[in-house]
């Protein structure tokens, strides 16, 4: 009878330890959250680009976005930002990876920003040529989209992997948009970048953590 | 209950009896295998690729390290020992099984006993489907809030395909499996199957499945769904070669245990067991045979197509280089629809073999029960693109297929008549599988009329792709199939390990789990019609009423099934009251074998002769047939 | 054993006419107007009259199953558990109740299937129907062409009559067929416009044409219908039928607000075939 209850009370344990670890370690396991800092303009944003995760990512040879700060350190790989309701949002995105180009040219237009601007590297610009396309950050929800352009592929000292200095080649792009009320939203590229699979849109362009991403608006 | 606790003095020790061909050695070998064929698949997949290196993972090895495990598993059980001593020249021989073997050890070795891999079947079956129903109460949690969510988005979308894989893997097997293999043998006088090695290689390539499966979450999972449409699954990174070898592994699983029950049917049958004497079950288990020996290898065939996409960048299902997404999508569901058939015939099969004993009345309309099951087997060839009515197939197409799939429901129709008119004037018996067979009435009652909504192509255009579909084809299957299922264990499992089960606590457990189903999946009608698609992580807010009740609802659902591992616990590992011969008063073949049947199942191959269903004619307790009982005192 | 004279099958009879009489008015007019789609469109009122159709038509059914299996329940339950197992009569089968089922069954599913043909054939019911429809509703040769763009993971629309303007947001004159085409620039999606009764999937490489006659002003739902990766539960937006002078201003506002995107777009085609195709660049 003792025995019986061993083993039916072991096996339980077994399993119940099975359980835990697929949810735990697996399931729940999701990037980080930054907040947007506050200011009396609004919340602001410091975003980065680049063509390689860190060495010690589970994916070191795959695109990503990463958070930063005004000055570029502080590499954070989290995905989901946390931004006020209602508030005038000033996004500053470090575009550090090579062009991959548009699948779908009407995305090569600044969308959902005041003014229906962005400033490229000091320059107010509404367009990009599509084929520099390197990624976007769109947040369809809110009709957001940003064309990030690419590092040329013979610029001097491109960045490998994360993170990367602004002494890197690299491009600086900053727009603003309004949020409005409270929820969660999802952010993701729309540049074909996940390179190595199919129409290169699988991989990181796939994955929250990289590519893809949540906007909570509070 | 341990093999140590019923070693005779003298038997070798527990490290020898470890030693040798068996579960143990399947997985080590079968890891080992795993990881040589992956560092020898390195050597060949061209590292120099650029996907592999820009991915980071390389489908090539990945898939021949699956076959490798597979191999080395299989070969770890000892299936590779019957073809390697006939080609070295020795004999045939045909296992026999005359003396019992005690303990649990013959449980986890490669058996060609016909009742023990019925056994294992029922318990690996079981793991699975719990693994499965786990899944299912993970994707009710996350469904509980459309804005917070408790998962990833990847990995959420892997939770869904997994439930949805490993369900429609595994239960296809489900009652061909445990059941057909035990007690199909049994009521055509047979002492075996056709072919007990090929019996005992479906059940350990299933189990293969499973863990592969399961393999997915390491490479990162898959996002496609059960249904693998392509492009989007080439585009997946490797935990769709998961997907791929799970099912590859269960379609010849599923080819070989229905060619080897059909043969068996066919050709083993006992003197006087003409077909018009063949249990009904037995007809169900034909059908449903029929279908997975035609279909299954279209599976097969397709997993191979999609898996040279992936490892060959072959183009079939590539649009811009010639390929088509609807390739798949027909190739997929051309296996798909008799698959779902697959999991329905065996239910009807078991409620119209149990009702007639709990009526205590022959069944009613024997023929019309058999032509009811091969029409469905028949016409489930020809309505496949039902699936795919707004998908841009040819709109020529939609009316003959909204035509075929109408009238599918003809054959379907006719079990029910069979089922009423057995009922009819009978005398009622409400035990616990009688209760589940009714319960299996009423689900696949309004399953079948959703599925009339579905096979009309304007209505269809509003379902497609939502709840209602899933409410659908969750009442056929699971209101369906699995009450069914779980009516053929209350019923035979007493008989099959030879202890009983509480009757009480199986009436707790039937209403428990009838109450909680239809409340989980009665208001997914309405959330479908609502307009909330498949496979969604968030929906709007006015939907979060209804979607936390049948959340609820889930949680209760699963509890009940946590219930029934209770009753069961407590009936075979605790209680281990001994079951009568026939507590059921079945006039059915296998119930006039004494409890548990012996090994070598009876002494003299029987002599059929009467109905198959003799109620009404003489009183309870004479078996059918007129066979000689293995044991003195058995009737 | 003496035969039960009970006149069981007419008291099932009379329950089941008082059961059907009874649901069937209340399922028509009750639940039947809030039945989906609604109507706000020509094809989604169709459809909502077919499934009001069904519904009615699945009460009886329905009925004749329920109050048969619950009358046999109570009426021939085995009222002595504890005595002998007695057997019930020994009958095996009725070949004038077997035929009338196959008669009423059959004509009932012959009728539901030429029921739903011949509706499917009055407007298309706003299902996709592939490159080569086989319903073409009058007048529309000069339809509204709205070419729905599926890709991972949003929708956007061109309008070829309009320069083939590119726009991320869906709007709809009123009183209005709409001639969609619906494709995919990478996976397979599916385009459901919930109100409006319309659902098309969306091939890469394919045109998949679906039809609606718009009716009056109305937000409808758009929803991705089939699973296309991560983003599918998110792939939602909302679209608008707006009277007929506000779509021309609107229109004539997206041209100005796209154009510095419309310059680089290609030239409008059913089905487009983008850049990298398979793997690796």
């Amino acid at each position: 009878m003792v025995k019986r209850s061993i083993l039916v009370l072991s096996a339980t344990a077994l399993v119940v330890a099975a359980i835990a670890a697929y949810v735990v370690l697996y399931l729940t396991n999701v990037p980080g959250t930054a907040q947007a800092a506050q200011s009396s303009q609004g919340a602001h944003l410091y975003l980065a680009t680049v063509a390689a995760a860190e060495l010690s990512d589970p994916h070191p040879t795959w695109v990503s976005y990463y958070v930063t700060n005004s000055q570029d350190q502080n590499w954070q790989h989290d995905t989901t930002f946390t931004v006020p309701a209602n508030t005038l949002v000033h996004v500053t995105i470090f575009q550090f990876d090579g062009d991959s180009g548009l699948r779908n040219n009407f995305l090569s237009q600044v969308q959902g920003t005041v003014g229906g601007t962005m400033q490229l590297n000091g320059k107010t610009v509404q367009t990009i040529n599509p084929d520099d396309a390197a990624h976007i950050f769109a947040i369809p929800a809110l009709g957001v989209s940003i064309p990030l352009q690419g590092v040329s592929s013979n610029a001097k000292n491109p960045c490998g992997n994360a993170p990367c200095s602004m002494s890197m080649a690299h491009n600086t792009v900053t727009f603003t948009f309004r949020t409005g009320a409270k929820g969660l939203y999802r952010w993701q590229c729309f540049v074909p970048c996940g390179a190595g699979t199919v129409f290169d849109f699988g991989g990181p362009m796939q994955t929250v953590g990289y590519m893809d991403g949540f906007l909570k608006v509070v | 209950m341990t093999a140590t606790a019923t070693r005779a003095a003298g038997a070798p020790p527990l490290q020898r009896r470890l030693l040798g061909f068996n579960l143990l050695t399947g997985i080590v070998l079968g890891v080992a295998g795993y990881w040589v064929a992956y560092a020898l698949a390195g050597l060949i997949h061209g590292a120099s690729l650029d996907s592999y290196a820009e991915t980071g993972q390389s489908d090539v090895q990945i898939m021949i390290g699956y076959f490798g495990g597979v191999v080395g598993f299989l070969a770890g059980l000892g299936f590779l020992n019957y073809p390697i001593m006939r080609i070295l020249g020795h004999p045939p021989n045909i296992p026999d099984h005359e003396v019992e073997e005690p303990g649990m050890a013959k449980f986890l070795r490669l058996s060609t006993d016909h009742k023990v891999i019925a056994m294992q079947y029922m318990m690996g079956i079981g793991v699975f489907f719990f693994v499965g129903g786990l899944n299912a109460m993970l994707i009710r949690t996350e469904l509980l809030s459309p804005s917070t969510h408790v998962f990833g988005a990847n990995q959420y979308l892997t939770v869904v395909g997994m439930h949805g894989s490993m369900m429609m893997g595994m239960m296809t097997s489900g009652i061909l499996g445990p059941f057909a293999n035990w007690v199909v043998p049994l009521m055509i006088g047979s002492r075996r199957m056709a072919f007990p090695r090929i019996e005992a290689l479906t059940f350990w390539m299933l189990m293969a499945a499973g863990a592969v499966l399961i393999s997915t979450i390491f490479f990162g999972g898959f996002q496609t769904g059960w249904t693998g449409y392509e492009p989007l699954s080439d585009q997946g990174t490797a935990g769709y070669d998961a997907y791929i070898g799970f099912f590859t592994l269960v379609s010849i699983s599923m080819c070989l245990l229905g060619l080897n029950l059909a043969v068996t049917i066919v050709t083993m049958r006992a003197p006087g067991m003409t077909w018009s004497r063949l249990p009904i079950f037995c007809w169900a288990v034909l059908a449903t045979c029929l279908l997975m020996v035609l279909a299954a290898p279209m599976l097969t065939a397709t997993l191979l197509m999609g898996a040279m996409d992936r490892t060959m960048d072959t183009g079939y299902f590539i649009p811009g280089v010639g390929g088509s997404a609807f390739l798949w999508e027909n190739l997929f569901w051309v296996f798909g629809h008799p698959e779902v058939y697959v999991l329905a015939i065996p239910g009807f099969g078991i409620v119209l073999e149990l009702i007639p004993v709990f009526a205590r009345k022959p069944l009613w309309g024997y023929r019309l029960a058999v032509a009811g099951m091969m029409g469905v087997a028949l016409f489930s060839f020809f309505v496949w693109q039902h699936h795919l009515f707004v998908s841009g197939i040819n709109a020529d197409l939609r009316p003959f297929y909204m035509l075929s799939t109408e009238i599918i429901s003809l054959p379907t129709g006719f079990t029910f008549l069979c089922v009423m008119g057995t009922l009819w004037r009978g005398r009622i018996r409400l035990t616990v599988p009688m209760l589940f067979c009714l319960a299996w009435a009423f689900n696949f009652l309004f399953g079948g009329i959703s599925g009339v909504f579905n096979s009309d192509v304007p209505s269809d255009v509003t379902t497609h792709g939502s709840f209602f579909v899933m409410a659908h084809f969750h009442y056929t299957i699971m209101g369906g199939l699995i009450f069914a299922f779980f009516a053929a264990i209350y019923y035979w499992l007493p008989k099959m390990t030879g202890f009983k089960l509480s009757e009480r606590l199986g009436k707790i457990h039937f209403w428990w789990m009838f109450i909680a189903f239809n409340s989980t999946f009665g208001p997914l009608f309405a959330v479908g019609f609502l307009g909330m698609p498949r496979r969604v992580i968030t929906y709007p807010t006015s939907l979060i009423g209804l979607n936390r009740w049948v959340s609820v609802s889930a949680f209760l659902l699963g509890l009940s099934m946590l219930f029934f591992l209770y009753i069961v616990i407590k009936g075979l590992v605790y209680d281990r009251e001994p079951a009568e011969d026939n507590p059921w008063h079945s006039k059915s073949f296998e119930w006039s074998l004494p409890t548990p049947v012996p090994a070598y199942d009876f002494n003299r191959i029987p002599v059929f002769s009467g109905d198959p269903y003799p109620y009404g004619e003489t009183p309870a307790s004479t078996p059918a047939g007129g066979p000689e009982p293995a044991t003195a005192g058995a009737v | 054993m003496e035969t039960d004279q009970t006149p069981h099958f007419r008291r099932v009879a009379i329950l089941w006419l008082i059961a059907t009489a009874i649901l069937t008015p209340i399922v028509i007019f009750v639940l039947g107007p809030g039945l989906p789609p609604g109507n706000g469109s020509v094809q989604a009122s169709g459809q909502t009259a077919d499934n009001i159709v069904l519904l009615a038509l699945s009460v009886p059914v329905a009925m004749a199953v329920l109050v048969t299996l619950g009358y046999e329940i109570w009426a021939f339950r085995e009222r002595n558990l504890n005595g002998p197992v007695l057997d019930g009569p020994a009958i095996t089968g009725n070949s004038s109740i077997q035929m009338w089922w196959l008669i009423i069954t059959t004509t009932l599913v012959l009728f539901l299937a030429g029921f739903g043909s011949v509706r499917l054939l009055q407007d298309g019911s706003g299902g996709g129907q592939g490159p080569t429809p086989l319903v073409n509703p009058t007048g529309h040769q000069h339809a509204l062409q709205v070419q729905v763009l599926a890709q991972q993971w949003e929708f956007t629309y061109r309008y070829p009559q309009y320069g083939g303007i590119e726009t991320p947001t869906l709007e709809l004159p009123a009183n209005t067929l709409v001639e969609f085409h619906v494709t995919s620039l990478d996976v397979v999606h599916s385009f459901w416009a919930y109100q409006l009764g319309v659902k098309a999937d969306a091939n890469p490489g394919e045109d998949n044409i679906a039809y609606v006659n718009t009716k009056g002003p109305l937000s409808f739902a758009i929803h991705c219908a089939e699973l296309c990766g991560v983003w599918h539960g998110y792939m939602f937006e909302t679209g608008k039928v707006v009277s007929q002078p506000d779509f021309a201003t609107w229109i004539k506002a997206m041209q100005v607000q796209y154009g510095p995107a419309a310059k680089s777009l290609p030239p409008y085609s059913t089905h487009y075939f983008p850049e990298p195709v398979g793997r690796g660049s």
